[in-house]
Order: C-alpha cells, then structure tokens, then sequence
C-alpha cells in the first residue's frame, strides 16, 4: 500500500535528529533518577520513560500511514475529541498538584491538555489554509482561530494549568503571524494583549500564580519555596562550568536539591555533569530540529502542510525556550517540560505525535493536491 | 497568491520561513550567551558554592494553639520534644554511625535502620527522623558523643501534651499522622508527611485554627552537615488558641464521680448553652496517640466491652425511658388532649387490647393528674395522655424539641437518635403502626432513641423558658498574644413547641420530682438550691408483664440503663444536667446523685455532699 516514492523521500535526517535527542534524554533522565537510587536494576522512572518513547515511536511511524491531508478533512472531528477530553476532566478528572490535569482511560492516565496543542495546531492549519491571503488577514478572518484558540485555553486556565494555557496562546499567536496579518490587526492585537496584562494580573491570576513571578523578579522573596530553586538551579548550572563535573558526578544533583529534577528542571543535571560543553550540544541538536521542521515547512507544497509544520515547530520551539530559559533564570517558575528530555509520558507522546507528522509531510513533500 | 490558495506561494513562503528562522537563531543565540554566561562567566563562583558551602533547607515546625477551659486553666499545650534525624549524606559511612548510635542511646539497630528504608526515595540531604521523643538521658549521651556521629542531629520539635490525663479525652480529642491522601488533597496546604493533624474531637474540628503554618531557613552547612551560618529564615505562625466553655473541675468532677461506671455525663449552661462538661466513660489518654498510637494500645481500646474510643455523649443512642415523659406531657398538653386538672386513675397497670401495661409502682398511683404524673414518674398517666394524642404528634413535638436530629455541636460523629412516626414504620419495617406502641414510647421506652447532649439542650430548653441553644463547645479563638480572632456568639436554634402555661406545669411537675413528698428523686434534694429533674431507667431487654426478676442476678449488660436530667436553681437555672449510667439500674440511685453533687459543686454550695450510691428507694 505504501507508494514506493514515499519511501524513497523518507526524511533520515530528521528521524536520527530525533532519535539522538532521545538518546541525550535516556542518558540525562538515567543521571536524574539515579541520585540517591540504590534499588535493584534500573529506575522504575527511567524504564517507564523508555516504555513511553518506545510507544512514542511507534505511534510516530504509525502516523506515516495516512496522508496529512487527511488530517484537513478530520480537523474539526479531532479537535472536539480534545475539547471533550478538557470537559470530562472536569468530570471525572484525577487531581494532582493542586489541579486537575489528568484523565484515566483504562490503565493509562493522560493530560489532554497535551493533546489539545496538536488539536489546535491542525485546526488552525485548516482554516488558514484557506483563508490566507497576500494582503495578510484582516479581523474578520480571525474571528473563527479566536473562537477555536480561546475555548481549550479557557478550559486548561480554569484546571488552573496557566502555563499550558499560555503555551498554547503563543503557539496560536505564531501561527497566526506566520500566515501573515494586516498591520493594523498586528498592531492592535499587540496593543491588547499588552492592555490584558494588568486585567489579567488583579483578576486572573492566582495568588500562587503571582507569588511565582514576583518570585522570578525578586527571588529572596520566597527564600523556601520557588526562589530556592531558581537559586539551586543556577548554582547546578553554573557549577558545571565548561566540561562538566562528570556523568553521574553531579553533586547537586545527587544531593536533590532541585525539586524537579527529572522533569521541569532536568537541563540544570545535564548542565552540570555535562558542562557547558554538553549543553551547546543539545542546543545544537535542537536548533537542528527546529530548522529542519522550518524547511519541512518551506519545501512542502501544500498550503495545509505548510502551516502545519511550522505550528508543529512553533510548538516544539516555545516548549524548548520556556523551559531551558525557567531553568536559567530568565523566566518565571511555569511548569512546562523540555521536549524528549523531561519525564513525563503524555509530554513525550505530544511530541512524537508531532514528529510524525513532521515526517508524514516531508515524506509527501510533493504532492500538490 | 489568492487563487494559489492549496499550494504556497513560492516567495511568500520564503519570507516568512526566513522571518521565523531569524527568531530562532536569535533565541538560541540569546540562551547560549546565558549559558555561557553561568556556566564560564559565573561558573567559578558557582562551582565553589556548590562544593563548599552546601545551602540547604531546614523546615521549623509550628506550634499548635493551646487550648483554655472557660476559667483560662491549660488543658492542651506544647511541649519540647527531642527527635533524632540523620541526613544520610552527612553521616557516612551510614551504618557504621546508625550502629554506634545504637549502641549509645540502646535502641536496636534494626529498628532504627527501619525509620531510614521507610522513607525509601528520600532525598540525601533530606533529614529522616531516626526517633521521636527522645528522652534527657538518651539526648545527653547523643549531645556527648555528637562528633563521633556526623550527620546526626537533635531537632526540637513543639509536641502536643494533654495536661490532665484522661480528663475530658473525647471533647478535646486527638491528633494523628496526616496519610498519604490527605496529603495529596489540598486540605491541608502546611501540611508535611510525618505532621500530625487533628483525628477526633476539637483537635479535629477547629484544625484550620489550631494548625498555623510552617516556617523554615535556608542555612549554610559544613561537610559533616552541621550548620554554620543561617542565610534566611521565615518564622513559623503559631496556631490560634481556642477558649472553651467547658469547666474544667466540674469535668474532672464528674469523670470522678463517673468512676467504675460505663456512662456519660453532659452540664450546659441553659442562659446560652455553654458546654460545661462533656464527660464519657471508660476514657483514653491522648497522649498515647502522639507520634502514632502503638498497635497493642489500639487493639486494647478496640477490645474494651465499655467502648473508651466512642463520646457516649453524643455517639451513643438511647432509649430515654421516664425522661421522655417530659416530652409526652408537653404534647399532651399542647394538644390539648389532658389539661392541669385532668386526672388518670391508676391501679397498678393499664389494660390496652388485650394486653395489661404495668405501671412501675404495683400498687398503682391512684387519681392522678399531670404534675404529680411527673413528680412520681406515673407509667398509667402517660399511657393515657400519649394514646390520646397519638405517635404522629408526639413526634412532630419531640422534633420541635431537637430530639431526632443533629444539635449541631461543633464535634463530627454525632448521633440524630430516633424518632418514630408511623410512615417511619411503614418504611421501615414494612408494617403499620401499633397502637400498643405508642404506649410504649409515651414512656419512653419504644423505638425512640436520644443523646444524652440532645437530653441535656432539652432540659435546658425546659428550664429556661423554652430556648434551645446550640450546644457551644468553643467561646473564642485568639492569637497567641490574645487578640482574638473570631469569637463565636450563642446561638439559638429554635424554641420548645410550647406555651408558657405548660412550661410552667412540665417545671412545677419537675421541682416536685426533687422536692415533692413522693418525688423519685427526693433523696437527693441538696440545702440551699432548688433542682427539677426527671429520672428515668430505661429497659435494655423487655420484661414480660408480671415477670419477676432478681435484679441482682441479672448479669450486668442485662441491667437497666439509668437516667437523670435536671436543671438548678429551678427558679432560675444556670446549670443543666444530663446523666446516662449504662447498666446503672435506676435513675433516682446511680444517675441522680451524680448530678446533685455537680450541681453542689458548681453553685458552690457548702459542704459538698457525697453522693449516696447504693440504696435504690424507688425505680423509673
């Protein structure tokens, strides 16, 4: 069934660009589970973890067998699976945290915020597809995003889950530039989303949500929780200087004194053990991926294709910066996971899903419609 | 490109492809100049901070608010307990250290190396309580020999201390070790594993108030996990204080008096229904259950026939038996079914159907009416007066009287009790109702259940004009520096279904149970004050009419349950009394006594009498 063409434009590159950042992942997730570990065998985090990219991947290869057009077509059906999902959380939602994230289908508990970001993504792709034009798009032609984007964002805000919420605002809000709007949308989006700020911070955000970026400006405030470990993560990071301490010789690490360590802040144990050195590396490595994803983007033919790529990047792109930029110091403590490296099952599966897609149009880069 | 519009535009696409790429070199290039900035820059620095001077947490625990009788005696307070913590890190090699620890304060080593794989994952730099509550001779060698035991520390920690043993356990209750669910609820915010919460009781009820909030420092440490320098510290807030109602030696009088007896004994203040004392018996000691109650200890407490671990106060239900009869007569009267001069004739018995109702007293009451009914517990009168007015009313007037539900004390668990009506029945037993058995509970002795909490706001009720209060177990709730927090007022929760008239013959009938020439109770009239009360003894297994029974062989759980409620000055109460002695036998000889040598002890009437136990003169 598979045309032998599409074989022949399979994208190598790309997959072993992702199978190397998974691999750094496994090494760096087996350095964070192991501190302070002296039980029988492997981790049981690092052998779960193996257990979801290996799913992860076959999901991704089983993504290659239907063509991405087909994706157009199904878009709204997928995108109120998802919005169902939100809604039965709040049903049947497991509570963790504080909030409820989690749904549980049979044995497998997943976030569906998650799989929202790829709903949204295809959505988008879809309506876009046929209403971009050269002039870029006027107000009218946002009405339809704006409802699409606004109602998952409404649901993942009130789990309180903030940071997917504003995560899939900033992949929505580069969609939507990438297509190109009219100056005058751009500048007036721009002048509102700058005048929500203050609403936003009186009236939306939590008193927890506004201890945290309080925290990030003036991290003494919080000497105990949130600036601790801003201030734990850039000693691990920093301590790490050029080479690195050395694999499994992170002393940071080793002593816990990161919360979060194996999942939001995992880059701060690579960064140590791995200096400065293994730290560029998988920038590099990242970096590699995104402008691949761009050129998958630019040489795909279709319209769809095009705009999806480049959401599914965007996506990828925003998670890589926020997270790698809490744990430097440079943002606000938000709970979003670095893509291949964190742990966390529904993170790696989001993702691979993408990739699939990723690959599914690169390989069908050539036909038109 | 409109027109193109499935298929890209060739150099639209290369603009905004070339757009996005700019923004993702310049973000990259902006995380690799932080990097190298931390990394190479700062990288020294941090690599000094990391290896020499170790930063780590250290939690401090709060206090918990302490709590005050109404006269502001201590009944629950902290005190410094002294807990051993490892830090595993520190203490290398691990078990040589937890050996020679061991061996010093002789603990086995087995049970302390327990406490270490118990906390499994934990963090290295993390302290594990080795051992709770050490005691001064075990802290003095620990202290002596501290060099030779890196990483071991003595923490002090605010442990709850109940100051009087025993002493009003059930009211104040316990605490316990928050579980894993509680934990992970967001109930509880300051919350840590291993802290302990309120279980039962107060402790329990007033938990948001007593708990305060976690403190904690950020300090410097040595290689042997010693602490050099604080950096910063965030000081715990104590818990609020909580101000009871209840009198302290008026409780420990009654558990006292409660001595060798199954039972509860409840005094509400009837002008604003103050719990004075809330006393069941047997009792437990709170302070086994700090730190975690040992498994022989809870076996024992489940295992003890007298329930130590229910406050029969309000967890407990029982048939009110003669008490009732008070309730009857306000029904009665309120429906208009007997009046003042009614009259019963009572011969000894009562002839309903086919079947003969004994009226305790043999000999029967002769022409009787409704006050004297009272005064001398008369099973006839009442037989009459509840028949005529009939199961449906009885209820709806002991449900306007707060029997069958909740008093809405502040304490979790509390028993409704039971009041029967006849849809009741029929719901739940799938049969009608039996005349005959309305009879039985005119006196009480029926399907109806109470509390002795919800007997005691009755007769408070009755004493003080008609007002039921809500049973008020905390006055107020202050900072530890006294600035009160929030003070809780009384609170009336409804008004006894009855007019003055009645009121006034239900109290007259009451005085004359005390003080009337034939009263049941008149053995324990006291100099000096007035009481009305009601005795009562409630069957626990049914007599056939005319049965004979020896009741000194009758085994003990077999026995009649006793009663008494009252309240004094009858002219102008200010203490109400309910008295349940499981198996006592009878209301005038084992309950009453109790009451009158309180009421002695509260109005401060001189000399204390003791109480007369033993001879029973007359029974119900």
């Amino acid at each position: 069934m598979f045309d032998r063409r599409l074989i022949e434009n399979f994208d190598w590159g790309f997959l072993i660009v992702i199978l190397l950042i998974c691999s750094a992942g496994l090494v760096i997730l087996y350095s964070a589970v192991s501190a302070g570990y002296d039980g029988q065998g492997l981790h049981y985090l690092f052998k779960k973890q193996g257990m979801w990219m290996g799913a992860g991947f076959i999901i991704m290869m089983s993504a290659l067998v239907i063509d991405f057009r087909e994706l157009d077509k199904l878009n709204l059906l997928i995108y109120a699976i998802c919005v169902g999902f939100l809604v039965a959380i709040y049903l049947f939602g497991q509570v963790g945290g504080g909030a409820r994230r989690w749904l549980v289908i049979g044995f497998v508990r997943i976030q569906p915020s998650e799989l929202m970001k790829i709903a949204l993504v295809i959505s988008l792709a879809s309506v876009y597809s046929t209403s971009a034009c050269q002039e870029g798009l006027g107000f009218r032609n946002l009405i339809k995003p704006a409802i699409l984007c606004l109602i998952p964002f409404g649901l993942i805000v009130n789990q309180p889950d903030l940071g997917t919420g504003l995560l899939l605002l900033l992949i929505a809000g580069s969609i939507t530039v990438f297509v190109k709007v009219e100056k005058k949308v751009f500048f007036t989006l721009t002048a509102l989303g700058l005048s929500i700020v203050p609403l936003v911070w009186f009236v939306g955000l939590k008193a927890y949500q506004k201890d945290r970026i309080l925290t990030f400006l003036d991290p003494d405030r919080d000497p105990l929780g949130a600036g601790y470990h801003i201030i734990q993560s850039k000693i691990a990071i920093g301590s790490g200087m050029l080479t690195g301490k050395g694999f499994l010789k992170g002393t940071q690490n080793a002593l816990s004194f990161l919360p979060e360590q194996h999942t939001d802040f995992i880059l701060s144990v690579l960064a140590e053990e791995w200096g400065l050195v293994g730290c560029s590396l998988l920038l590099i490595l990242y970096f590699i991926l995104l402008l691949w994803g761009l050129n998958i983007a630019y040489s795909c033919r279709n319209m769809f294709g095009s705009i999806l790529a480049f959401g599914i990047t965007a996506m990828i792109f925003w998670q890589i910066f926020i997270n790698i930029g809490m744990v430097m110091g440079l943002m606000p403590v938000v709970g979003v996971p670095l893509p291949l490296v964190s742990y966390g099952g529904s993170s790696v599966v989001t993702n691979m899903v993408g990739f699939g897609i990723l690959l599914n149009i690169s390989m069908r880069k050539f036909t038109t419609n | 490109m409109s027109g193109l519009n499935k298929n890209p535009d060739r150099e639209w696409i290369k603009q905004r492809i070339m757009l996005a790429s700019i923004c993702i070199v310049m973000v990259f290039a902006l995380l690799l100049l932080r990097l190298v900035y931390l990394q190479l820059i700062k990288g020294e620095e941090y690599r000094r901070l990391s290896e020499t001077n170790c930063v780590r947490l250290k939690s401090i625990k709060s206090s918990r608010g302490v709590i005050y009788d109404r006269n502001h005696a201590l009944l629950v307070d902290n005190r410094p307990a002294f807990d051993l913590n490892i830090v595993l890190e520190d203490a290398h090699p691990v078990e040589e250290t937890v050996e020679r620890l061991a061996a010093l304060i002789d603990v086995s080593k087995q049970e302390l190396m327990e406490s270490i794989k118990k906390e499994g994952d934990a963090a290295f730099y993390k302290p594990v309580t080795l051992k709770r509550d050490i005691s001064r001779d075990q802290l003095a060698v620990v202290e002596a020999h501290k060099f030779d035991l890196p990483g071991i520390h003595i923490d002090i920690e605010p442990t709850r201390h109940y100051i009087h043993e025993k002493t009003a356990a059930h009211l104040l209750g316990y605490l316990g070790q928050i579980n894993r669910n509680e934990l992970e609820s967001d109930r509880y915010p300051n919350v840590r594993s291993g802290d302990s919460i309120g279980r039962y009781g107060i402790e329990k009820s007033f938990e948001p108030f007593l708990q305060g909030k976690r403190g904690g420092r950020q300090v410097e440490v040595d290689v042997n996990g010693r602490v050099i320098k604080v950096l910063k510290t965030v000081e715990p807030l104590s818990g609020n204080d909580l101000h009871l109602a209840l009198d302290l030696e008026l409780q420990k009088a009654a558990e006292q008096l409660l001595i060798g007896n199954d039972g509860a004994v409840v005094a509400i203040d009837p002008s604003n229904g103050d719990v004075l004392v809330m006393a069941s018996t047997p009792s437990f000691d709170q302070n086994d259950f700090i730190g975690g109650i040992s498994n022989k200890k809870w076996k024992a407490l489940m295992a003890d026939p007298g329930n130590p671990m229910t406050n029969k106060a309000i967890q407990a239900e029982y048939p009110p038996a003669s008490t009732y009869k008070i309730l009857t007569a306000l029904a009665a009267l309120e429906e208009k079914t007997i009046d003042r001069f009614t009259t019963s004739f009572c011969p000894g018995y009562y002839t309903f159907g086919k079947r003969r109702y004994q009226c305790w007293n043999k000999h029967g009451h002769g022409e009787i009416n409704v006050v004297d009914a009272i005064a001398q517990s008369c099973d006839v009168f009442f037989y009459q007066a509840g028949e005529k007015t009939g199961v449906d009313a009885l209820a709806q007037y002991a449900m306007g009287s707060g029997f069958g539900r909740s008093t809405q004390i502040k304490l979790d668990h509390e028993k409704r009790g039971l009041i029967p009506t006849s849809s009741w029945k029929k719901k739940r037993y799938k049969e009608a109702w039996q005349a005959g058995e309305t009879l039985s509970i005119s006196i009480g002795q029926g399907f109806n259940l109470v509390t002795p909490l919800q007997m005691a706001v009755f007769i408070a009720a009755v004493g003080n004009g008609g007002t039921l209060y809500r049973p008020r177990i905390v006055t107020s709730i202050a900072e530890s520096n006294g600035n009160v927090v929030k003070s809780i007022e009384p609170e009336i929760t409804g008004g006894l279904p009855a007019s003055k008239e009645t009121l006034e013959l239900l109290q007259k009938g009451l005085l004359k149970v005390v003080h009337g020439e034939r009263g049941t109770a008149r053995r324990i009239q006291v100099k000096g004050v007035n009481i009305a009360g009601k005795t009562g003894t409630a069957q626990v297994f049914s007599r056939k009419a005319g049965e004979k029974f020896d009741n000194e062989k009758l085994i003990r759980t077999l026995r009649d349950h006793a009663w008494f409620v009252c309240y004094a000055p009858a002219e102008a109460p200010t203490i109400a009394i309910s008295v349940i002695i499981e198996h006592g036998e009878h209301g005038s000889s084992t309950a009453a006594p109790i009451a009158s040598a309180l009421i002695q002890k509260y109005l401060k009437l001189d000399p204390p009498m003791e109480p007369a136990l033993g001879t029973s003169i007359e029974t119900q």
